[in-house]
């Protein structure tokens, strides 16, 4: 439940509301930088790693931490259940659209 | 030795190891006359179990297993004010997925789901929000549960949700606070607590400052510990030398991650967001002082409470546990899960009677996911 996830920023997809996209793993998730931000620009972010919890961005680390953590997390099952929960909310939100639409 | 061999770093796992004994027997500590360390955080928990730390180290070291797993301090009243807001035909009940199966009097979240309740599993509150402004004629409700690691996501949520003007999202409150069940622990005189592992991520948010009480007030030494296996194991010989040493400190062995002073954007949103509610109830370990947030005044518009006329302090809802189960008792450390008679038998992962056997981080449901291991370890 408190575990973070490590991911990297990759692309600014609503400065005003601070979300950014971070690849995790592959997968790419919408993220709130504002815990993060210090004081920086948005557009400054990308390329930074950080520990992602609950989709927020809740502290900057190194790549190399990020990916100690990541290895011990696969080894604990913990990324595979982080990524299921981002797959299966985005399915549950696109599903959604689609309602919207019609 | 066994699962030391599954470390990224074998070596130095061993070399811990080694010190951590060494450092036991300093103490003079045996089987019989253990140290106590409590970890407090269920991904410790998790952790502990899922590389047989508890069967690395020396008997003369017991974990005892701390409160720290939000779904499973979670009171059954609080289930059941869930699925009393999730069945209104209007709402639609947003929860992260780890809450679904925690038994309430009469259901759990998934029974209401299958009972028809619109009831989704969302892995961020951001995506509460993004359910609310799709369907603007549905009221969606967004079930808050955690501790601090969690709390800033949900009070950014609310700010956005306020700046956003949207009328249709309210957060349901259930967070909670790391320090006062320690203390409440701390004070229980029926415990030994020698020596705490702290919550690494908790204190990625707050800092390392809230836990000064128990190194100051109660003489008894604290670290913040990381989730790797090699940073529980440093973090115990540190609590180990402090006590060899006569020493009470609040250490940070999680630098990397955690800066003392913690996160000030989130804690500077909380604190707009959030106040103290006087009391919290927590399975198994009652109400708890000043122990739970609940949304200001200035917010109020965002509170499930207020908008359903629902929880904490609506009424007296104070439920007892199934009879038989004893998950307050082994909350609090007065028994192994093993002990419970439930355990294995009536109350399983799959079919879980207490809250401590539904979450991955639940002292119970470890020692049945890693009971094999430890068959095994005991030959």
């Amino acid at each position: 439940m408190c575990l973070g996830i490590p991911g990297q920023i990759v692309e600014i997809s609503d400065a005003e509301r601070k979300l950014a996209l971070v690849d995790v793993s592959g997968v790419k998730r919408e993220v709130n930088v504002a815990p993060i931000l210090e004081g920086a620009k948005v557009e400054d972010l990308i390329g930074v790693w950080t520990l992602i919890h609950v989709g927020f961005a809740m502290s900057r680390i190194n790549e190399e931490e990020a990916e100690k953590t990541l290895e011990i997390l696969r080894m604990m099952g913990e990324v595979h259940e982080e990524l299921e929960a981002m797959k299966a909310s985005e399915a549950m939100l696109a599903g959604e659209k689609v309602e919207a639409a019609e | 030795m066994k699962y030391a061999d599954e470390f990224r770093d074998p070596v130095a796992a061993k070399g811990l190891l080694a010190k951590i004994e060494a450092v036991t027997n300093e103490i003079g500590a045996t089987a019989d006359k253990p140290v106590h360390i409590m970890e407090i955080c269920g991904g410790h928990t998790h952790a502990i179990f899922r590389y047989g730390l508890h069967k690395l180290t020396p008997p003369g070291i017991e974990f005892i297993h701390g409160p720290g797993c939000p779904v499973c301090v979670l009171p059954m009243s609080r289930v059941d004010e869930c699925v009393e807001i999730a069945e209104q035909p209007s709402v639609i009940f947003c929860t992260f997925g780890d809450a679904m199966r925690v038994p309430g009097t009469k259901k759990s979240l998934v029974q209401a789901k299958a009972e028809g309740a619109d009831i989704r599993m969302v892995y961020s509150p951001l995506d509460a929000l993004e359910l609310a402004r799709r369907n603007p004629e549905r009221e969606v409700v967004f079930f808050a549960l955690g501790f601090e690691t969690t709390t800033p996501s949900t009070a950014f949520s609310i700010q956005q949700a306020a700046s956003d003007g949207l009328t249709n999202f309210s957060v349901f409150c259930n967070h909670i606070t790391v320090p006062p069940p320690i203390k409440a622990l701390l004070d229980d005189p029926y415990m030994t607590l020698d020596g705490f592992v702290g919550p690494g991520h908790v204190s990625m948010v707050i800092g390392v400052r809230p836990y000064d009480f128990i190194a100051e007030d109660y003489n008894k030494p604290i670290v913040v510990a990381g989730f790797e296996p090699l940073d529980l194991l440093q973090s115990v010989l540190m609590v180990l030398e402090q006590i060899r040493d006569g020493r009470a400190e609040v250490e940070n062995q999680y630098s990397r991650v955690v800066p003392d002073e913690g996160n000030p954007v989130s804690i500077a949103a909380c604190d707009d967001v959030y106040e103290m509610r006087e009391r919290f109830e927590w399975r198994g370990l009652g109400e708890i002082d000043s122990s739970g947030l609940k949304i200001r005044e200035k917010y109020a518009a965002f509170d499930a409470e207020k908008k359903f006329g629902i929880g904490y302090g609506a009424e007296c809802r104070f439920v007892q546990e199934q009879e038989g189960c004893l998950c307050g008792d082994v909350m609090t450390g007065r028994i192994k899960p093993r002990q419970c008679p439930k355990f294995g038998g009536e109350c399983t992962p799959e079919t879980p009677l207490g809250a401590l056997m539904v979450s991955s981080e639940g002292a119970c449901s470890a020692y049945h996911q890693y009971a094999e291991f430890e068959m095994e370890a005991a030959e």
